[in-house]
């Protein structure tokens, strides 16, 4: 009926206007900027065909973003929310402290990210910091984490997962106390051991929880890059570079804004990419009751 | 007991292992630690910052040195007018589009669908130039306003709506008709319902994802007006002078302690709020 | 119920939106000429209420302008604030920007040079009364685009008791390269396992690790950049010897391995981690609290010359604004850079006041006679050098950066580091040449 196409549109126009205004024109603004030079002062913009995306492919910097970004991906991804399951099957079990465990694990979340990194500055300092009086203690040679090409990006990649774990956690822990605590009764007379009992019947009825917080892990993967600006600002030599940041260094620092449209669609596609996987991909494995 | 009967029990009972105990432990002690270190270091005067002594002396300077840095009162409001205001229109918007997606047919359904799932993956954060350039015109720089937004429509709880909406049994709402109800009173009296756990879901993954956003609010903010917490910490970032460790926890703890009182007081409401029908 | 609500809250974001579009409506002929003014904070203390309190009192000689400050974060935020208010057309009037950022400024036509103010003599006389060595930075193609605010050189700081135990004198700081590294290696202790439990010298690499690399290379007569700000020179002999002294510095075991961090070069020192580093002259005041033990402030060590290079934030006027509004700004800078004014500041923070006849002042003066340590940036003056600057300068620098780094960490040889770090300069600066 015409009447409820009129409906629908007047309560779908809010969002769409706002997003419109703030989303899609912003972008294809962007996207029609990475074909163009970047305007400096009195010289406009012109149009440079492919040249962005030419000069893109032979940055090394780039590619070490790249890189590295995935790296972090693969890393923080499986850790945090492995680590977010465990932590809700313990505080979900009847655990001495649970109160406690539960907001040990939920306090990253709530601490803002600039004040963390700060903390974590210290934990990783050379001499008197934290980590290097425990492997001083344990006899370990001294190691300059932060200032290491070779353990900068695991040490920041540390600091990610350690934010992220906890704020999923509630996630799972909502679902498994949505629980019907009959299924583990009926599991129980059946003889199940715990391990059997978690493979066969949680982990497929805890699949919407983990779609849910998979496509959220896979955005923070290439959004957190806060904790960038205070440990190591993408260094030693770009051994810890991560894509938004180095999106942030051209399009802020260096004022390259063509450039930076044009590592923006890459990071748009990589998204989409992985949007796309789990729409189609995962969607399917997924049971609804 | 024999082995069998105590794994039953265990099952039964959801009783943890001594080694699940003292791995659980282990994990949150090294959670915390950050947090740890952070009481510690508020309340020693900074010589301590770095040593543990036990019998160091306690003090509060830290915390008035950090209260006069800056006007934490107001950046604490302005945080949470803004997460408030931002979930509350994000609620709104979202919920009246989602309705639209799932209960009817119209021209452009799916177009209009495709494009709402772009922002899932165009953040606003990457537009900052543009988005910047519109609120000068707007006339609105330096506004909670202008903060909020970008972000007022999320296609990510349109989305978790969509699909939440689109499972309610179509019986309900044909009871409901019968009933005479319109269609937003069948929007308020059954689909909202049935869809709270993910309004709550969502509600944290909003607040959480404001609360500690910063460059955004750093380029659209220019005064203690409209400026929220994030960027008010950043004022112990000086980099000349190196880090003061001291400060900067008291500051934290200053800014998070409301929250994390908020989330020790009310942890058991706040999970079982999820709770109703879980994550679908 | 959620709707009333909704309205409630948005009802107080409106009306602030509201009132600020009232506070900005454009000058009329009555109201008081509007100065935006962003500032940086870079060192400790209440900054702010300094600033604030400069604005008040300015306010209060001249009616007819208003100036307000706006705290826009670290220095590199307060360019992105400046450059993306500009890009939209609203910059601020005036600003506290990085000495370097001037070509960048310059290129985006962002700023105007402040010759186009100075008319009478007074004003030229007092654009005339800056220290040389700040102005290096401020000036380019014959115009002065940025006016000394706050300012400083790198100094070193050494600890007078860990002289003392390493039977060294403790009133005599190491003038040169040799005597450093002599210093340095009787300065260094291992504890029992063989680790370090005091480095001998420190030297930061991160952050900005090209600064702290002209504390090396302005001691061996090379000079990184042109006044042009259009060619660099890397790869010259000179430069790779002055890195290979850091990374040597390294390889000897009396230097700290890998990139040092800025953030906490001042904490290892009060930690007694290194016997002496070379910091910002603007950590003064913070290490005369902080340090537990009496401690020497000196120029750095020269090798074929002494030297070090300057650094610090200039006051620049915007484009886009009025030409009242700009005529109104530098009536500001005029006032806030007046001798008495620059002694106040450069006590409040530890910055480098920015004219001699700041230091000619009763209070300064003082100052000076009870505390000499402040006295040793200035008489670093003469040998100062600008601070590396070029166009596109954050991206040249970045090159310059990644370059130590990779040396630093034994990625690469001080050679191959530099040489790669010439050619993406060169590369990058070629539409300027």
């Amino acid at each position: 009926m015409k009447q409820r196409s009129v409906h629908a549109w007047l309560m779908l126009l809010p969002a769409m206007l706002l997003l419109v205004a703030f989303t899609h024109w912003p972008a294809v603004s962007t996207f029609i900027d990475s074909f163009h030079s970047t305007p400096r002062g009195a010289r406009p913009s012109v149009w440079v065909g492919l040249e962005n995306y030419q000069v893109m492919t032979q940055d090394p910097v780039f590619w070490k973003a790249v890189r590295n970004n995935l790296i972090f991906a693969a890393a923080t991804i499986p850790a945090s929310i492995g680590l977010a399951l465990a932590m809700a099957l313990w505080v979900n079990e009847r655990m001495a402290g649970r109160a406690f465990l539960r907001m040990a694990y939920f306090t990253p979340t709530v601490l803002p990210m600039i004040a963390v990194a700060n903390i974590w500055l210290f934990f990783y300092t050379p001499q008197y910091g934290l980590l290097e009086r425990f492997t001083g203690m344990l006899g370990l040679p001294a190691h300059n984490w932060l200032g290491s090409p070779s353990t900068a990006l695991g040490a920041v990649t540390a600091v990610a997962i350690w934010k992220e774990a906890g704020f999923f956690m509630i996630f799972y822990l909502a679902a498994l106390q949505s629980l019907n605590p009959s299924l583990r009764e009926a599991a129980a007379i059946e003889g199940a051991s715990r391990g059997y009992f978690f493979r066969r019947v949680l982990w497929p009825l805890l699949m919407p929880t983990t779609l849910f917080v998979l496509i959220n892990a896979c955005i923070n993967a290439f959004r957190m890059v806060d904790h960038l600006f205070v440990l190591t600002r993408g260094g030693p030599d770009n051994a810890s570079i991560l894509l938004l940041y180095h999106l942030y260094e051209v399009g802020f620092s260096f004022w390259d804004t063509a450039y930076a449209s044009a590592i923006t669609v890459v990071l748009v596609l990589v998204l989409a990419a992985i949007a796309l996987f789990q729409f189609f991909v995962l969607d399917r494995r997924v049971h609804y009751k | 007991m024999s082995t069998a009967e105590t794994r039953t029990r265990r099952l039964v009972y959801n009783e943890p292992t001594l080694l699940d105990t003292l791995a659980a432990w282990l994990l949150a002690l090294l959670w915390i630690l950050p947090l740890a270190y952070a009481v510690w270091t508020a309340f020693h005067p900074s010589e301590y910052s770095t040593r543990f002594e036990l019998l160091a002396p306690l003090t509060l300077s830290n915390f008035s040195r950090a209260w006069e840095a800056a006007p934490f009162a107001r950046y604490f409001l302005n945080t949470a007018a803004l997460v408030v205001m931002i979930l509350a229109v994000q609620l709104v918007l979202a919920t009246l589009a989602a309705y639209a997606f799932a209960r009817y047919e119209f021209r452009g359904r799916n177009i209009a669908f495709a494009l709402v799932l772009v922002q899932l993956m165009v953040m606003p954060d990457i537009l900052v130039v543009e988005n910047y350039k519109t609120m000068a015109r707007l006339g609105l720089v330096d506004t909670l306003l202008a903060i909020g937004l970008p972000y007022f429509a999320s296609a990510f709880a349109i989305f978790l709506l969509r699909q939440t909406f689109l499972g309610v049994p179509k019986e309900l709402d044909e009871a409901a008709r019968v009933e005479g109800a319109g269609p937003l009173q069948i929007l308020w009296r059954v689909y909202m319902p049935l869809a709270r756990p993910v309004y709550t879901a969502f509600a944290l993954v909003s607040v959480s994802y404001h609360w500690n956003n910063f460059l955004w609010p750093l380029i659209v903010t220019n005064s203690v007006n409209a400026r929220p917490l994030t960027v008010g910490l950043q004022v112990f970032s000086s980099v000349d002078q190196g880090v003061d460790w001291s400060i900067i926890t008291a500051a934290t703890l200053m800014t998070s302690a409301p929250l994390l009182i908020a989330f020790l007081l009310f942890q058991r409401q706040f999970v079982q709020s999820f709770m109703r029908a879980g994550i679908k | 119920m959620q709707r009333k609500s909704f309205l409630k809250i948005c009802a107080m974001p409106l009306l602030a939106a509201a009132s600020g579009l009232y506070g900005a409506m454009p000058a009329m002929a009555q109201a008081p000429v509007e100065v935006s003014f962003y500032y940086p904070v870079a060192v400790g203390g209440p900054i702010a209420k300094t600033i604030d309190g400069f604005a008040e009192g300015f306010m209060k000689e001249n009616p007819g302008i208003k100036v307000s400050p706006i705290y826009a974060g670290t220095y590199q935020e307060t360019i992105v604030k400046a450059l993306t208010a500009h890009k939209s057309g609203t910059p601020p009037v005036t600003s506290v920007l990085l000495s370097t950022d001037m070509f960048t400024l310059i290129d985006e036509d962002a700023v105007v040079p402040i010759d186009n103010f100075v008319k009478t003599p007074e004003d030229k006389a007092w654009m005339d009364s800056f220290y040389p060595a700040f102005m290096q930075n401020s000036r380019t193609g014959g115009k002065t685009w940025g006016i000394p605010f706050q300012r400083s050189t790198v100094v070193m700081y050494w600890n007078k008791d860990a002289f003392k135990e390493a039977g060294l004198d403790p009133d005599k700081a190491p003038a040169t390269w040799a005597e450093l590294k002599a210093a340095a290696t009787r300065l260094t202790k291992k504890d029992a396992d063989g680790k370090v439990s005091q480095w001998g010298v420190q030297i930061p690499a991160s952050g900005f690790p090209y600064w702290l690399f002209q504390t090396l290379t302005t001691p061996n007569g090379a000079i990184l950049a042109n006044e042009a700000g259009t060619a660099v020179k890397f790869d010259d002999p000179k430069v790779i010897e002055a890195l290979q002294f850091w990374v040597d510095l390294g390889k000897a075991g009396v230097h700290p391995p890998g990139v040092v961090e800025w953030g906490t070069t001042p904490k290892d020192f009060f930690e007694k981690k290194a016997a002496i580093i070379y910091t910002t002259t603007g950590n003064l005041t913070n290490i005369r609290k902080n340090a537990g033990f009496p401690f020497g402030v000196g120029m750095i060590p020269g090798n074929t010359r002494k030297g070090s290079p300057t650094g610090g934030g200039n006051f620049y006027i915007f484009k886009k604004s009025t030409p009242e509004q700009q005529q109104a700004a530098f009536k500001f800078i005029k006032w806030i850079t007046q001798p008495e004014r620059a002694a106040t500041w450069s006590m409040d923070t530890g910055y480098v006041a920015v004219s001699p006849a700041a230091y000619d002042t009763p209070a300064l003066k003082k100052y000076g006679a009870e505390f000499p340590p402040a006295l040793v940036a200035r008489d670093q003056l003469p040998v100062s050098v600008a601070e590396f600057s070029t166009h596109e300068n954050q991206r040249v620098t970045k090159a310059l950066n990644d370059g130590l780094q990779a040396a630093l960490t034994g990625t690469k040889t001080p050679a191959q580091a530099m040489k790669d770090a010439q050619q993406e300069a060169d590369r990058i600066l070629r539409a300027y040449k």
